[in-house]
């Protein structure tokens, strides 16, 4: 096991920059996700780590070791693909052990890893079964154990999970924590899902456009996202973007989403945002469960509207409520038993004491 | 949907379901036609060999039925399997059929792998050049090839023209280019994680191939080998121009050489010999059937 380091790595492609300069630092026995939409970069960074991919510029070090020129063989790592990759014409037994038997392992040693491994996975009734006759979920086992056996330094996952149905993935997402809780192996993961990011990462990194946003825990990254990208990208249903204005009305500072709407900033909110330019063009951003239904008693800082609901969506422990602010699409989230319909009128609450200050222009949070 | 949307289309989907199956109905009158009609089409020659093969030549040549054997005899097999001359065209046939095949095989499926897999400078144009080179008919590259090797023979001093062995190095000309292409499309349609799997494993470019590739590219393989086999064995003009000493001919040179004398032809003989030539192949097919059409078919569609 070891740690991964990256320095000023750069990917190019021709004259395409597809990633441009990502440092970042992965502790031993971290779990470290790499998440972003299609195209920023996520999995070519995977594969640099693998050896893959050749670094255009940069270096990589894996257990302190440089291995910007190391093939992949010798960087003792382990990678699973989302497509599993699995070899057809060998069982499960001999998918798993390929490696160890290339580098010449005394045979009891093989035997007596892959047994562990397939205990560890469940799959020891399926040893003797090709590929073909397993399910997805299955062969996604597989293909986590044909990386266990070789206990390496370092596991890479390739969006493992994305070619399950929704169901199996929970509950391969469920497996995959479990197994590196007991085999504590730093592992890297690719993902597109910020559920998946969310649910399985020590830290995530958030990466766009060849970048990477911002790096943090899950929690970090949903209660105090950096950039616009990352406060909209990370939470689902995403966080509302409603462009506003400072105002000071009577020495107080008060927030305008439109000509009708505009609320009393809460102190603490008040203090941080006083020094902003009033000329500056702003975003409002607020997650759904800050936008709730409205009643008679209000804490500090929570500001009542009345607003006319486009769209409901009932999802049973709550209901998706969907409305207009002067043209730009709302969603909050309300009880069930909060009487909201599609097309009626609705007094909502804002909790601006969970607000998101993000100046348009730079995309920066404030 | 709900059961009223149903029952209201009810009568309508009624007649749409009766003209399909009338449709699939036509649709199969007309394959059994045309396949019917194919069939006589190619089986009437073998079918007319076989029978002439079972006829004397007093009866091939008497004005009865062709289509009948009146007095059948084995007599023409009896002869042809007896004649040494017969047994050497056959023997000179099959290995030159068998050695051409693993020279192909030999040189086809590294090519084959390197121009799929491995990204050097000209892989792409290489590739196409190997296709292009399929194309130029043999009646065209015989002249310059009998050429080229009457120069190798002056300048090394061994016989090569008229020597049955020559074909080894002629064959390939043929069977390589053309394996090696269909080889390609076999080894890329086999996804990049599989060898990118290997790599990190710890397997090297010949571990990847010999044992991860070849096992799964192994219908295209026995496809290939079919087609060089097949290559090899019918080939007509090549022998014909690079041998003529009787003792050097294969099978389908020999035949025509050997049984037709000037305007003489023995024809019991001829259908003979070609039926018996045509066992080998016939026989590798039925064995090799269900991998070769598996191999035409592979990668059309994944899994």
């Amino acid at each position: 096991m070891a740690d991964v380091a990256l320095r000023k790595v750069v990917k190019r492609y021709d004259d395409v920059e597809a990633v441009r300069g990502i440092d970042l630092d992965i502790a031993d026995h971290e779990f470290i996700v790499l998440v972003g939409p299609s195209g920023c970069g996520k999995s070519t960074t995977l594969r640099m780590i693998a050896g893959l991919e050749d670094i255009s510029d940069g270096d990589i070090m894996i257990g302190g070791d440089v291995v910007n020129d190391v093939p992949p063989k010798d960087r003792d790592i382990a990678m699973v693909f989302q497509n599993y990759a699995l070899y057809p014409h060998m069982t499960v037994a001999e998918n798993m052990s390929f490696g160890l038997r290339l580098k010449h392992y005394p045979k009891a040693e093989i035997k007596a890893r892959v047994t562990e491994a397939a205990r560890l996975l469940d799959i020891t009734d399926l040893i003797d079964r090709k590929p073909k006759q397993l399910s997805g979920g299955q062969r996604q086992r597989v293909a986590m154990g044909r990386a266990i056996v070789r206990n390496p330094k370092v596991f890479l996952f390739d969006e493992p999970l994305s070619n399950l149905d929704a169901k199996l993935r929970v509950q391969m997402r469920i497996e995959i924590k479990k197994v590196h809780q007991k085999v504590r192996t730093t592992t890297v993961y690719v993902t597109h899902d910020q559920v998946e990011a969310m649910t399985l990462a020590d830290r995530v990194v958030v990466m766009n456009k060849g970048r990477i946003e911002q790096i943090g825990t899950p929690n970090e990254l949903y209660h105090k996202p950096a950039t616009h990208f990352v406060a909209g990208f990370i939470g689902s249903p995403a966080m509302n973007f409603i462009p506003c204005r400072l105002e000071d009305v009577g020495g107080a500072l008060q927030l305008r989403l439109t000509d009708r709407i505009a609320f009393a900033l809460p102190p603490a909110r008040a203090a941080r945002y006083s020094a902003l330019p009033r000329t500056d063009k702003l975003l409002l951003g607020i997650r759904p469960e800050h936008l709730t239904e409205s009643h008679a008693h209000l804490g500090p800082g929570v500001e009542p509207f009345d607003t006319v609901l486009d769209v409901t969506e009932p999802m049973g422990m709550e209901t998706l409520v969907y409305f207009g602010l002067d043209g730009t699409p709302v969603c909050g989230r309300v009880d069930p038993n909060a009487g909201a319909t599609d097309g009626a009128p609705m007094r909502l609450a804002m909790d601006l004491n969970n607000m998101h200050l993000l100046n348009e222009e730079t995309g920066v949070v404030l | 949907m709900s059961t009223l949307a149903i029952d209201k289309s009810g009568p309508s989907r009624k007649v749409k379901y009766g003209s399909m199956s009338r449709d699939r109905a036509w649709a199969l009158r007309w394959s059994y036609f045309f396949l019917v009609l194919f069939a006589i089409f190619f089986l009437t020659p073998p079918v007319y060999m076989l029978i002439t093969s079972l006829k004397s030549s007093a009866e091939i040549s008497a004005a009865t039925n062709p289509w009948w054997v009146f007095h059948p005899t084995l007599s023409n097999y009896v002869e042809l399997l007896t004649s040494n001359q017969f047994l050497r065209f056959f023997w000179n046939s099959s290995i030159v059929s068998i050695v051409v095949v693993i020279v192909t095989m030999l040189i086809s499926i590294p090519a084959a792998f390197a121009l799929a897999r491995m990204k050097f400078w000209g892989s792409a144009t290489l590739a196409t050049g190997v296709f292009l080179t399929y194309l130029i008919p043999d009646s065209l590259l015989f002249i310059p090839l009998f050429k080229m090797l009457g120069v190798v023979q002056d300048y090394t001093g061994i016989t090569l023209l008229n020597r049955w062995y020559v074909l080894l190095f002629i064959y390939p000309t043929l069977t390589v280019p053309f394996c090696t292409w269909i080889m390609i499309g076999y080894f890329a349609s086999i996804p990049k994680e599989l060898d990118e799997a290997a790599l990190i494993d710890g397997a090297s470019w010949l571990q990847t191939l010999t044992r991860i590739f070849i096992p799964v590219a192994l219908p295209g393989l026995i496809a290939a080998t079919i087609f060089a086999f097949t290559v090899s064995w019918a080939q007509f003009l090549y022998p014909l121009v690079f041998t003529t000493s009787i003792d050097q001919l294969v099978l389908p040179v020999g035949i025509t050489t050997t049984l037709i004398k000037g305007d003489v032809f023995n024809w019991g003989q001829i259908m003979t010999g070609a039926l018996l030539g045509a066992a080998p192949p016939l026989i590798i097919y039925a064995f090799l059937m269900d991998y070769y059409i598996a191999g035409l078919t592979a990668g059309a569609t994944k899994g």
